[in-house]
């Protein structure tokens, strides 16, 4: 098997979003990066492919050179080699994004191989386009499903299950195939640190890829208003109890 | 005005649409997620695509659902048009202004749609149900008779029932969710123990899940579920924007927090500060108390490992 899994690099943005001073942007200079959620989950299921049944894996990203942090990230849990489609840091949309990915695959399957199965995160913690994964699989003519919480290789094909609210629906894609994820496919482990240590000497190919016109266009971003909530006190400690039972009550609650 | 295409599934955010549709034209053409069984998304997109052009429509919607997103990627991908997911307003022209959700909806994006036939998913829950007028039917039969046949290649061919007991954590009516400040997948007793009392379910944080103390189906967060109960309890949760986009529909928000500083405390409704440990089994004990000897909701105990 030769497994590609693409993340992206998103800040960890804990309690409040604060913005750059023309608001195009969030301001990261205090913040952490990772590889976005759904994503995460996706380098761990491979990961766990290939360790079963053998093969190659793969780990891409768009984005700036910092981002090279979360490909090796990827590695250190036991991903084998990394693309880095190089950017100035400027956001590209879900189209641009999808032809610069195309183009990486179209060139690594020409020099090494096609990819059985492709895995993208369901859509970006960050942007939230919900579109790369699919614009990716119809540019290479494969099948694609979206939103999985579990992909399970059986032969010629990947089953697939989709969380529905009320059970799950299950598709199976004849192998090459796409899939985008979602946090919950498995629980990603820990990198160790002779994980870490073999990360640093794997290969990271960087391209630096053009870029498409934008037809979406971001011109600003905003912080919505809080929910108008009150905060009210209803105390300290346990002898807070009936005030909280009181609140309850009132509520209709019990 | 030129029509309208709309993609309709079962429930609000399809009727939330078309409110959104009807200010970009006139009338308003559905096509159902039901005109293929089972569902085929690439055949969805392919009879909307197919409608969309013999209507002359001025715009296609959907819902900003696992479904709609998904099925307008796929027109979107084969039209070569540019889509917009998850909008919470939107201004018809050249191009058009629009306001999209990121971040699960923590953060709001202005931006332009450069398009001749904008695609777009309304985030649910923003705009009212659409009333008067029902959407004109799209005849999908002859659009399904023409289908080429690897549309159909992605289909479901399997559907796997929930495991059964209890109400789901969506539809909770209250929910009772732990934190880093739990400590422990232990510590999560005496939040089992306040929801048998209520009647409620359990919930957590990303953190939780991610150290493996409860599981994913439990987390509350943009990347886990979205509730809106009428009471949501959050114990040692500190309030990072990942949980509140899961949580901030609800009600009415309870936090309890050893953290006065805590984001949470200024994002709830009520707030109690101090050790959860004591406070929650107070709670619990207090509501045995008011209700006397004969609970309306006899505790019921999960199954499994935690005794």
């Amino acid at each position: 098997m030769k497994i590609l899994v693409c993340v992206k690099r998103v800040p960890f943005t804990g309690g409040k979003m604060v913005l750059n001073v023309d608001s195009t942007a969030l301001e990261t200079r205090h913040l952490g990066f990772t590889i976005s959620p759904h994503e995460e989950c996706g380098v761990e299921e491979a990961v766990r492919i290939i360790e079963a049944g053998g093969g190659e894996s793969v780990v891409l990203t768009l984005g700036p050179g910092e981002a090279v942090e979360q490909l090796r990230d990827a590695m250190a849990l036991g991903i084998d080699r990394a693309i880095l489609l190089q950017t100035d840091g400027a956001e590209w949309d879900g189209e641009a994004t999808a032809a610069a990915i195309v183009e990486a695959i179209r060139a690594d399957e020409a020099a090494s191989g096609p990819f059985d199965l492709i895995f993208f995160g369901n859509e970006s913690a960050d942007a939230g386009g919900y579109q790369v994964g699919l614009r990716v699989a119809h540019a290479l003519g494969r099948p694609c499903a979206t939103g999985l919480k579990a992909v399970k290789v059986e032969g010629g094909s990947v089953r697939c299950e989709q969380d529905t609210g009320a059970g799950r629906d299950v598709y199976v894609l004849q192998l090459p195939a796409v899939v985008t994820v979602k946090e919950g496919l498995n629980l990603p482990r820990y990198p160790s640190v002779p994980g870490r240590m073999r990360a640093a000497r794997k290969a990271v190919a960087t391209v630096t890829p053009s870029r498409t016109e934008s037809h979406l266009r971001l011109v600003k971003l905003a912080v919505p208003g809080g929910g108008g909530r009150r905060a009210e006190s209803l105390g300290t400690g346990a002898a807070a109890a009936p005030a909280v039972v009181e609140m309850m009550r009132k509520a209709g609650i019990v | 005005m030129a029509p309208v295409v709309v993609l309709m599934e079962p429930g609000d955010p399809s009727l939330q649409a078309i409110t959104l549709a009807r200010t970009f034209g006139d009338p308003v053409h559905a096509v159902h997620s039901a005109a293929v069984e089972p569902f085929a998304p690439d055949a969805l997109a392919a009879i909307l695509q197919r409608a969309a052009d013999d209507l002359g429509a001025a715009a296609v919607f959907a819902a900003g659902t696992d479904r709609g997103n998904d099925v307008m990627a796929r027109l979107s991908a084969r039209t070569g048009l540019p889509l917009a997911a998850n909008v919470t307003a939107a201004t018809p022209g050249q191009p058009v202004r629009l306001t999209r959700q990121r971040w699960g909806g923590s953060l709001l994006e202005e931006a332009e749609l450069h398009s001749a036939r904008p695609l777009i998913t309304v985030a649910p829950h923003v705009f009212p149900v659409a009333n008067g007028e029902a959407p004109v039917e799209v005849d999908v039969q002859p659009y399904i008779a023409a289908l080429d046949p690897k549309d159909l290649a992605v289909r479901v061919v399997e559907h796997v029932e929930p495991p059964g007991g209890g109400v789901s954590l969506a539809e909770a009516k209250v929910v009772v969710s732990g934190g880093r400040g739990v400590g422990s997948k232990e510590g999560f007793a005496i939040l089992e123990d306040l929801a048998a009392v209520l009647g409620a379910r359990v919930g957590c944080s990303r953190v939780v899940t991610s150290a493996g103390w409860r599981p994913h189906t439990d987390q509350v967060g943009q990347t886990g579920t979205k509730i809106a109960p009428e009471l949501y309890i959050a114990c040692g949760i500190s309030g990072a924007t990942q949980h509140m986009a899961g949580c901030k529909a609800a009600k009415r928000i309870l936090a309890i927090n050893s953290d006065p500083e805590a984001p949470i405390m200024s994002l709830a409704d009520y707030t109690v500060v101090g050790d959860l440990k004591e406070i929650v089994p107070a709670i619990t004990a207090e509501l045995r108390a008011v209700r006397g000897t004969s609970p309306p909701n006899p505790p019921r105990l999960r199954g499994g490992a935690e005794a």
